[in-house]
């Protein structure tokens, strides 16, 4: 069995966003930049499945959508444990774009499950695992917070209003998998960093070179008001202020 | 997932740049698990004066105890600016916590690694690079400080063995080392080094108490009443003092950069919290005299950012002089004790609790300013190689 992790590169979550060109562009000077958080999960869980004894994964690869300067972030990927990774040497303007070259790579290099974050932490799509499903025409689970492989089965707990739906599925499928899917991202040792060196990164022409969506501008969220203490006693205030003031009610 | 503590690192001269991708990922993972095992518990273990053992074994797995070793002993073969970038981080998390990871590596594994025989290599060296095994490093005594030279613990020859004799002082990781490096004299008074397995006849470690600094890690002594060491232990080459300043030498550098960490951690919690903290109805971040503080410690540091950066580069070219780690061991842990008590005084009360790192860097860094060569004997350093005229006596 074969996993690919599907990778994106995004700016740390504590970075502070700066926009340039007339608001027209995310400034990315001094960004340091990470693995979505989601796929990050997605690629400990794939190296817990490995890991497990009663399992007979094979490989792990990593790939992303991205120019050359990704390339720290899939290392990183590597260093955690990933087997080999692909580059699909293309700007990743819109989630078409990154599906599409995701998809193109996939047709010709098949793996059993592709996992897939649920989201990604720039831009907040939630677009590409199933876009990438259907290119691909296979099916695809999402929300998955649970992972496990029975035979030629795999188990999955998914989050649904209210609960979580256990279902199965045959390989080979895509898993858009949400929080939960492992307990916390593992850190590269220094062995693993050592040892990412040498494993193979390779790099592939894009297959699609378009995008579907066109940015116009981007702005920041209004800053939040300050705090405004009632008195505990003061119910009327309280009232007054969330009907006149804050229009909540 | 990012981790919860917040941390952002000064770089006001873009040092990112400089570092390769590599460097950048060995320190962002130091950083990660300093954030996730080291801050969230460090001022619980320094209150109760405990070691956190459990980082020993977390340390070993992520590959932080002699970085710089090959791969035929177990180590990951990373470079000597890859230490610095670990001690770094390190002791942004705490001082004691480095100092352990420091005596580990520079002080046990890499004297083992320079002047050991290749059956010592290979019975020690694995084992204490994944942290199955701790070291110490026995060289200052009671009444021999500064002046290592004139120590008094002795061993004779026995024949298949030596036997031990004499008390080392204010050694790291005493009660809880497995082995210690001791450096001792033979009958004519010549200064060599050995492996001591702790817990033979003769061996006792007690601890010293009361400390108001370094409280999450240990400092004991090593007594050795006829202790017998088998000869197989005694490094075969390696006489004299060059042997023990080589490894104090590896520390001292592995220290220069440790405290660049607490100022970094020191100076970004003070910002942060001048930031937020309003008084006369402004953020005190916008008061001169908080600037003042502010502005110095980030120039003093940037300057540290950089002198380590250039003495990483000379070390790993083999260029870097015993004088050239004395003057940025001294003037970065001065650096960092300077900036843990001015950042203080900008949290004001606050400053004085553990909800936040200064004071704790700040006691924490009087022993680091004093152990590894004090601050006046590194001016003397400096002053000797400046001058042509040493004057340590």
């Amino acid at each position: 069995m074969k996993i690919l992790v599907c990778i994106s590169n995004v700016p740390d979550t504590t970075t502070k966003i700066r926009f340039t060109d007339n608001n027209t562009a995310f400034d990315a000077a001094g960004v340091q930049w990470i693995i979505n958080p989601w796929d990050e999960l997605a690629l400990t869980r794939a190296l817990e499945l490995k890991e497990a004894s009663d399992t007979s994964i094979e490989t792990i690869t990593v790939i992303n959508v991205g120019p050359q300067s990704t390339e720290p972030t899939i290392r990183k990927a590597l260093a955690i444990g990933a087997d080999d990774a692909v580059r699909v040497d293309a700007q990743a303007p819109d989630a078409y774009a990154v599906a599409a070259n995701l998809a193109g790579y996939i047709k010709e290099n098949p793996y059993d499950i592709i996992f897939c974050g649920i989201d990604s932490s720039d831009y907040n799509g939630s677009l590409v695992g199933g876009m990438l499903a259907e290119f691909l025409e296979l099916p695809s689970v999402s929300s998955v917070s649970k992972l496990d492989i029975e035979g030629d089965t795999v188990k999955m707990n998914r989050e649904i209003d209210g609960g979580s739906e256990v279902l199965t599925t045959p390989t080979p499928f895509v898993a858009i998998v949400q929080k939960g899917i492992a307990l916390e991202p593992r850190i590269p040792s220094m062995r693993g960093i050592m040892m990412a060196r040498k494993k193979p990164l390779n790099v592939v022409p894009p297959a699609v070179d378009e995008a579907l969506t066109e940015f116009i501008s981007y702005e920041l969220p209004p800053s939040k008001a300050a705090c405004k203490m009632v008195d505990a006693e003061n119910v009327k205030e309280l009232v007054d202020l969330l009907h006149n003031e804050a229009k909540v009610i | 997932m990012a981790a919860t503590v917040q941390f952002e690192a000064p770089d006001h001269f873009l040092m990112d740049e400089l570092y390769t991708d590599e460097h950048k990922i060995i320190r962002d993972s130091v950083r990660d698990w300093v954030n996730r095992s080291v801050k969230p518990v460090i001022e619980e273990y320094f209150e109760k004066a405990e070691f956190p053992s459990f980082m020993v074994k977390e340390m070993g797995e992520m590959g932080m105890f002699g970085p710089f070793i090959p791969e035929e002993y177990g180590g990951p073969g990373l470079d000597f600016m890859a230490y610095g970038l670990i001690m770094q981080e390190l002791e942004r998390g705490d001082s004691g916590v480095r100092s352990m990871a420091s005596v580990q590596t520079s002080l046990v594994i890499y004297p083992i690694w320079k002047f050991g025989t290749e059956e010592q290599k290979q019975k020690y060296l694995p084992r204490l690079i994944s942290g199955d095994i701790i070291g110490c490093f026995g060289l200052t005594e009671p009444n021999h400080g500064s002046d290592p030279g004139s120590m008094v613990t002795r061993f004779v020859d026995k024949g298949d063995h030596v036997i031990l004799n004499g008390a080392k002082m204010w050694i790291t990781n005493s009660t809880i080392a497995d082995i210690s490096i001791v450096w001792a004299k033979d009958e004519e008074g010549v200064i060599r080094g050995m492996i001591v397995e702790a817990g033979g006849e003769g061996y006792s470690a007690p601890e010293t108490h009361g400390k108001y600094s370094l409280r999450a890690s240990v400092t004991g002594e090593l007594v050795f009443d006829d202790v017998k060491v088998p000869k197989e232990n005694l490094f075969p080459e390696i006489k004299g003092l060059r042997g023990p300043l080589s490894c104090l030498n590896s520390a001292r550098y592995g220290i220069s950069w440790g405290a660049v960490g607490a100022a970094m951690d020191c100076y970004d919690a003070a910002l942060r919290y001048a930031k937020e903290r309003k008084q006369f109805g402004k953020p005190i971040a916008g008061f001169q005299l908080q600037q003042k503080k502010l502005a110095e410690a980030l120039t003093e540091i940037t300057k540290a950012q950089l002198m380590s950066w250039r003495l990483g580069n000379l070390r790993n070219e083999g260029k870097a002089t015993a004088a050239m780690i004395s003057m940025a061991k001294r003037n970065h842990v001065d650096m960092a004790l300077h900036i843990a008590r001015e950042t203080r005084q900008i949290l004001g009360a606050m400053g004085i609790t553990n909800d936040f790192p200064m004071m704790r860097h700040m006691m924490n860094l009087e022993s680091v300013i004093t152990y590894e060569g004090t601050h006046d004997i590194h001016l003397l350093i400096t002053g000797a190689e400046a001058t042509g005229i040493p004057a340590f006596y």
